[in-house]
């Protein structure tokens, strides 16, 4: 669905990443992961282009990113970034809606089939009964579910998500996971999530990018990339492997 | 903004009912108010000169010009984030003005010269405002009621210096008409500004929904699909020519751009797709009925109608200022 080929992002005459080359199909999740300042974010960014690329090319549905309009690749690529700026006063309602924006109409008043979409992605994220709270008056957690709501009600086919379990307790960060991956395997969309769990990414990426100052350091499968080796070139960190006993998949522990 | 319901869209639509209705009512009483009172059952031949020919042409004028700031005031509210934004204030009215006097000195016999020196000023300055209130950070309030203070005193320096090239009965005229006077209504004024507030309005409706996309944020609404370079010039230049347009007919009306969305609101919530054409409305309501005081109060003299709206605009400006 995605092909990134070689490709490079200079920001502010800095290249944060480096001839970078990635293929995400159907149903797919891949997992990136990195030290802080590795490129994750702007990579991340790259692929549904508010970042422009200096080099190589980004391909969806093997036509370049770049021909698509802002519509378009909104109705087939949804975002969960890092921050969100929540400083206006809005409903929570109002801003799942915003999903739906590129499937508007011309003067853009939204269907019943809209608010019903909305209505069912705060359910599916446990926020019912929330449509009317203000924004700017929720918890992180209960704003990161909003911003999952909002990325679901878009029905696109490829999520990107920014560390989105960040701010989250526990039993709604196994929500969000499941809810990403039951969305990957229905409907055969695909993920690009950016973590820190290594864990997580072990868990439930079929993928698994390392990145190290904007290059790719290894990428295949979390049995084969999650190495000691490769964690300590990365992180700089010892690391004790052993196997999950219900999932069977490795499991990371850091050596404080 | 409120959550949408079944109960909030037939609210929205009696308070637009209601909204008619009181245009209707400030039409009426802007019509028969003034220092030669008409009556509605019999008019001498002197009088319906005055209704049809005068008064008319001025009520018209003022409701277009009022729409016209006040949908300007709206959009370029909700592209800047910032409810203190406003045509008057960040001197895009200023930019108009001083548009309108380089087509009047220079240009004097080309009617048409004066509307498109008009928006041409006002479509700089804010151009102006916006690359001086832009930083790395963002964009602030305090920034941007700054750099419009600047743009609004450069603009006013320039203005001073082109009076004195005026004649003493034109610089009568001319500071009446800074201030805002509608006293020079014109037929042809009027059709002018009224095919460009329809227009302009229907124009900025259609980015309602990309606007309340961005007032939560640009970064957001570009993911979402908008194309904001694309909403952003439209707002701007829309809201330059409505300005431009009703600066060229009635000088600078000022805080009709701050009062009347702002009212609108806190009645209706922050959904642009309500916001600015009931604000068309309002705007409209608003200026005919402070034209109307401008007109009586002290008569048969009269008062600019600009003088009458910052009365009622400086106070809420404080107020909203220190809200934020």
């Amino acid at each position: 669905m995605l092909k990134v080929q070689d490709i490079s992002i200079t920001y502010e005459a800095q290249t944060v990443v480096r001839d970078v080359s990635l293929a995400l199909e159907r149903s797919k999740i891949i997992a990136l992961l990195g030290a802080n300042g590795a490129g994750k974010t702007s990579l991340l960014k790259s692929l549904n282009g508010s970042l422009p690329v200096s080099k190589g090319s980004i391909l969806l549905n093997e036509k370049p990113l770049n021909e698509y309009s802002r519509r378009e690749i909104a109705q087939k690529i949804a975002v969960i970034a890092q921050e969100t700026e929540t400083k206006f006063p809005v409903s929570v309602l109002e801003f799942v809606l915003a999903g739906r924006f590129s499937h508007g109409t011309a003067f853009g008043w939204e269907t019943g089939k809209d608010l019903q979409i909305a209505r069912e992605c705060l359910e599916m994220c446990d926020l019912e009964n929330y449509d009317a709270r203000q924004m700017n008056r929720l918890s992180g957690g209960e704003r990161q579910r909003v911003v999952l709501a909002r990325a679901l009600a878009t029905q696109a086919q490829i999520l990107l998500l920014d560390e989105p379990t960040n701010n989250l307790d526990l039993a709604h960060q196994a929500m969000m996971i499941r809810l990403i991956g039951e969305r990957c395997k229905s409907c055969h969309s695909s993920a690009v999530i950016i973590t820190h769990d290594l864990n997580l990414a072990s868990e439930f990426a079929d993928e698994v990018i390392l990145l190290k100052d904007g290059k790719i350091h290894a990428k295949g499968e979390a049995e084969k990339v999650l190495t000691e080796e490769n964690i300590k070139d990365v992180f700089n960190v010892d690391v004790l492997l052993d196997e999950n006993p219900l999932s069977k998949k490795r499991r990371v522990t850091a050596i404080y | 903004m409120k959550a949408r319901s079944p109960r909030l869209k037939v609210k929205s639509l009696r308070f637009g009912v209601v909204l008619l209705m009181f245009l209707g009512i400030a039409f009426g009483l802007a019509v028969f108010f003034g220092s030669e009172r008409l009556s509605f059952l019999e008019l001498t031949d002197a009088q319906a000169v005055i209704l049809f020919d005068i008064r008319l042409p001025r009520v018209l004028l003022g409701a277009c010009v009022g729409a016209s700031l006040a949908v300007a005031g709206a959009g370029l509210q909700s592209l800047l984030r910032n409810p203190l934004a406003e045509p008057y204030l960040l001197g895009v009215s200023n930019g108009a003005a001083l548009g309108t006097m380089l087509a009047f000195v220079f240009f004097a016999q080309i009617e048409f010269a004066r509307p498109v020196f008009a928006v041409l000023g006002a479509g700089l300055a804010t151009i102006a405002v916006y690359q001086m209130a832009r930083s790395r950070t963002g964009m602030n309030v305090e920034r941007l009621v700054l750099s419009g203070v600047i743009v609004t005193t450069f603009l006013s320096s320039l203005i001073v210096l082109l009076t004195s090239l005026l004649d003493a009965a034109k610089l009568r005229s001319f500071t009446f008409w800074l201030l805002g006077d509608l006293s020079q209504a014109t037929k042809s004024g009027f059709y002018l500004t009224f095919v460009c507030v329809i227009l302009g309005t229907i124009l900025l409706s259609s980015q309602a929904r990309a606007l309340n996309l961005m007032m939560i944020g640009e970064r957001d609404a570009f993911d979402f699909g908008v194309e904001v370079g694309k909403v952003r010039l439209i707002v701007f230049a829309t809201a330059s020519a409505l300005v431009g347009i009703s600066v060229a007919a009635s000088g600078s009306v000022g805080y009709v751009g701050l009062i009347v969305p702002h009212l609108i609101r806190l009645t209706v919530g922050s959904d642009n797709r309500l916001v600015i054409p009931f604000s068309a409305m309002a705007g409209a309501i608003f200026v005919v009925l402070a034209d109307t005081v401008a007109r009586v109060a002290i008569a048969p003299r009269e008062l600019p109608v600009g003088a009458i709206t910052a009365l009622i605009g400086a106070p809420m400006f404080i107020y909203l200022l220190r809200k934020n």
